[in-house]
């Protein structure tokens, strides 16, 4: 391999056959002289700008486009260096680093020498030595292509916020299983906003054994083993659902505020009497429909209850989880859309309590298509208020455009799998931790079950990965009509 | 000389059992031998293509141009067209001498298919001291199979180039004139003879072995400085509906040059070219005319030149890839530094400076 050009942050590196580099890899550019190293990715593989390949193409088409029949007697034997120099490839490679003195800066201000500088394939297993992406708490990944494991720090993932997007059916649910796992092994708390109800399995294994999480995973079905007592609720919570998730106006809500008080010092703070006093409330008619339609929509979702032993606690749940580390499932499969915002703003109202009370130290909140239950307000919270206080969020999705700029811009850590629309690519790119360039041309040429990884878990040195298969019962795949037919 | 690692591929597409390898063979020793002396040397790169042109050709005062055409119908009785070409390329320069690279080609239309053999390329170091060496051994080889003992003296180190190409095209006309039956040999250029590089004798003897064979040489001249009345003969074209050719008299040039065919002009469609077109003198009218025509009953001529010749001189010229991957073999299998020496005029004139042959 030979230095060709070097523009910004951007190597051209002419490859010969013999020396064969694919999109993804690492690459050493060592300069001896200055005693540095720039670290560089391969992004993309094209042709070399051969001079004379043009006409060596067309002379061999010289008659509607029939190919040329010949025999070529080449007694010194020319004809395998044409091919040589023919299929010579332009390796364009993003510079990551720059080595000096076994230390790694992002520096790319330095040009190494094109005739003295010699170029070698880095591999995985080296460049993380280098970068240091190890830990004490390490997460297999998956396999990269030199046959070495991708391994993370569990702690790279704490405090972040993390996105999981790709195409449908490409792995990243099957990723967000193998973090999910791996962080409940080390005694973390997780939530799961699961929309799908493929998360329910995580303690089985996959001919439907217990594994050794199946004590650690507690599904919460909402309006089933999932119910709340109003007198177990704040009232901050109960008016984050009526405002956010049933869209209560201002001056009903301040009369809601009353009847809750009142009925709060009656000891009577149950739905049986809400509803009564709703009736009875001496106010105007509009009020008094608003709040009615409100207090329906409450009862029909099947989540409230006025037994106290019908209630499930998340907060018991979740200090469960506190002690021994564990996921909260929160099952949002075949739940409606009002319901599914009346359970996250509840589910959310009562981490942010948690939390703040210091009842719990951090979760690890993973939040399938969340706009599908998320209100507008919580993205920025999310990734400010409730960052701080301790949820770390992992978003899932196939529709990266459903995913707001901001959380992009604020992201930690990106587990990209297959785009193929630009549109897709253009969103993705705008993560701060980011090139365009190397989203563009590596995801859209991955193939399924692979992930590029980007950002804080690889030092920003982004890596191919082929996630690894976990022995865990699948749920939640596509019901399919022909499956049985073949 | 023992040649162990390369060897010539005895097989070519045309019905002939024996075929004489002698001279491609003596090419190969020769380049392996050229190139031995120059291993571990420095050598600066300056391609530079050669054309293979007849400058000692001086347009006789004589010379007219008949105006009546003759009309040519095409004849699309299946007849093998065949043409050769032969192209050379000075890839650098070492300190005693340069390396040049000589390929040949042959065409040939077969069931309205186009088919190839290409020849080379052959690469070769000539130097002021082996130059002789290099040129009389193949004009040796050549004399063996032909005329037997004769010497020729080696030319001039940079007419080596075009002489050790004309010797691979003469050798190729020959071999196509004893083994083509019935068919029509395309060659480049003209039937002039009896030039340093075009011995009379050995083009008679092309000439003799094709008319043997029944077939009929043509000659085709991409540029030509025969002129009558003071302009060329391929812009005198008259106004009459193509094909045709012009017929030319009164040719006669100074010795030892002879002209071994009859020139013509030709015009052979509707595009706005003409070319002058030598047909062997031994043969009579009606059988040129015959190849003529059976000319443009089976090849292709889309500005006016036939195809067959065309894709023998594509194939034959060395693309810029192809010397890329030479000065990858000479430096890889020989050894041999390639270095870039300051040019001196954009050294010493910058800008104005534009390279030796504008100076």
């Amino acid at each position: 391999m030979k230095l060709y050009k070097k523009e910004g942050n951007i190597l051209q590196i002419i490859s010969f056959p013999t020396e064969s580099a694919e999109k993804g890899d690492y690459l050493l550019v060592e300069d001896q002289d200055a005693g540095k190293a720039l670290i560089a990715q391969v992004i993309d593989v094209q042709f070399a700008a051969v001079p004379g390949v043009l006409e060596e193409l067309l002379r061999t088409l010289p008659d509607g486009g029939e190919p040329l029949q010949g025999e070529d007697i080449d007694p010194m034997e020319i004809a395998p260096h044409i091919t040589y120099i023919q299929d010579a490839s332009l390796l364009i490679c993003k510079i990551r680093a720059t080595l000096e003195n076994e230390m790694l800066s992002p520096s790319s201000s330095w040009l190494p020498s094109r005739s003295q500088s010699t170029i070698k394939k880095l591999s995985i297993p080296m460049l993380m030595k280098m970068a240091k992406i190890d830990g004490k708490l390490p997460i297999i990944l998956g396999g990269t292509k030199d046959s070495s494991l991708l391994t993370i720090d569990a702690s790279s993932i704490d405090g972040t916020l993390n996105i999981i997007t790709g195409k449908k059916g490409c792995g990243k649910s099957h990723l967000s299983k193998l973090l999910m796992v791996n962080l409940i092994g080390y005694k973390a708390t997780v939530v799961i906003f699961d929309l799908n109800g493929e998360y329910s399995s995580l303690g089985m294994t996959n001919d439907g054994k217990r594994n050794m999480y199946y004590d650690k995973i507690h599904t919460l079905t909402p309006s089933q083993n999932f119910k709340v007592a109003l007198e177990q609720l704040h009232l901050n919570t109960v008016m984050g659902i009526l405002v956010h998730a049933l869209h209560l106006p201002g001056t009903s809500a301040r009369e809601f505020r009353q009847l809750w008080k009142m009925l709060k010092e009656k000891g009577k703070l149950n739905m049986h009497e809400l509803g009564e006093a709703i009736r009875d409330l001496n106010c105007n008619q509009q009020v008094r429909d608003a709040l009615a339609s409100r207090f329906h929509s409450l009862v029909n979702s099947g989540f409230f209850t006025d037994y106290p032993g019908e209630a499930t606690l998340l907060e018991e749940s979740l200090l469960k989880a506190k002690e021994q580390g564990g996921a909260i499932v929160i099952n949002l499969k075949n739940t409606s859309n009002i319901d599914r915002q009346i359970v996250v703003e509840y589910v959310l109202g009562k981490l942010v309590d948690s939390l703040s009370s210091w009842k719990l130290k951090a979760v690890f909140l993973f939040a399938e298509e969340a706009h599908l239950y998320l209100r507008e307000t919580y993205w920025d919270d999310i990734v400010t208020r409730m960052r701080h206080l301790g949820i770390f969020t992992t978003f899932i999705t196939n529709q990266p455009d459903t995913i707001q700029e901001t959380i992009y811009r604020q992201a930690d850590n990106i587990f990209l799998f297959n785009f193929t629309n630009e549109h897709d690519l253009d969103v993705v790119s705008r993560a701060a931790r980011v090139d365009a360039e190397t989203v563009r041309s590596i995801a859209r040429d991955l193939p399924p079950h692979h992930c590029l990884t980007l950002g804080k878990v690889v030092s920003d040195f982004p890596i191919v990965a082929r996630v690894r298969a976990l022995d865990i019962k699948t749920l939640g795949e596509t019901r399919l009509f022909f499956k049985d037919m073949n | 000389m023992v040649i162990e690692q390369y060897t010539i591929t005895e097989k070519y597409n045309f019905p002939q059992p024996t075929i004489d390898t002698t001279l491609p063979q003596r090419f190969l020793e020769q380049s392996l031998y050229s190139l031995k002396q120059v291993q571990h040397q420095p050598f600066q790169l300056n391609t530079q293509n050669f054309q293979q042109l007849n400058t000692t050709e001086q347009y006789p005062s004589s010379l007219q141009l008949k105006p009546q055409p003759i009309l040519i119908k095409p004849d699309r009785q299946e007849t093998l067209i065949v043409a050769i070409d032969t192209s050379t390329i000075k890839i650098g320069e070492t300190s005693t001498g340069m390396i040049i690279a000589i390929r040949g080609a042959i065409t040939w239309r077969q069931n309205r298919v186009y088919k190839y053999t290409r020849l080379g390329p052959f690469i070769f170091h000539i130097t002021e001291e082996n130059k002789n060496q290099v040129y009389n051994a193949l004009e040796r080889a050549y004399f063996c199979t032909s005329y037997g003992g004769s010497h020729q003296a080696a030319p001039n180190i940079m007419q080596m180039p075009t002489r050790l190409a004309s010797l691979l095209e003469r050798w190729l006309q020959t071999m196509l004139a004893k083994t083509v039956n019935h068919g029509v040999l395309l060659f480049d250029g003209s039937l002039t003879s009896g030039t340093i590089d075009t011995p009379a004798q050995r083009m008679r003897e092309i000439l003799s072995y094709a008319r043997r064979n029944n077939s009929t040489v043509l000659a085709f001249s991409k540029a030509t400085t025969l002129r009558a009345n003071g302009i060329l003969i391929t812009e005198q074209l008259p106004n009459h509906e193509p094909p045709y050719l012009l017929e030319t008299t009164g040719i006669h040039f100074k010795p030892p040059i002879i002209l071994l065919g009859d020139v013509y002009v030709a015009r052979l469609n509707k595009a706005n070219f003409a070319f002058r077109l030598d047909i062997d003198k031994e043969i009579p009218i009606p059988q040129r005319m015959e190849a003529i025509q059976k000319l443009i009953g089976n090849d292709l001529y889309t500005q006016s030149y036939p195809e067959t010749l065309r894709l023998s001189h594509i194939l034959c010229t060395f693309t810029a890839n192809e010397v890329l991957a030479m000065k990858h073999f000479i430096t890889r299998k020989h050894g041999i530094q390639l270095i870039n020496r300051p040019d001196m005029h954009k050294l010493l004139f910058g800008p104005f400076g534009k390279g030796e042959i504008y100076a």
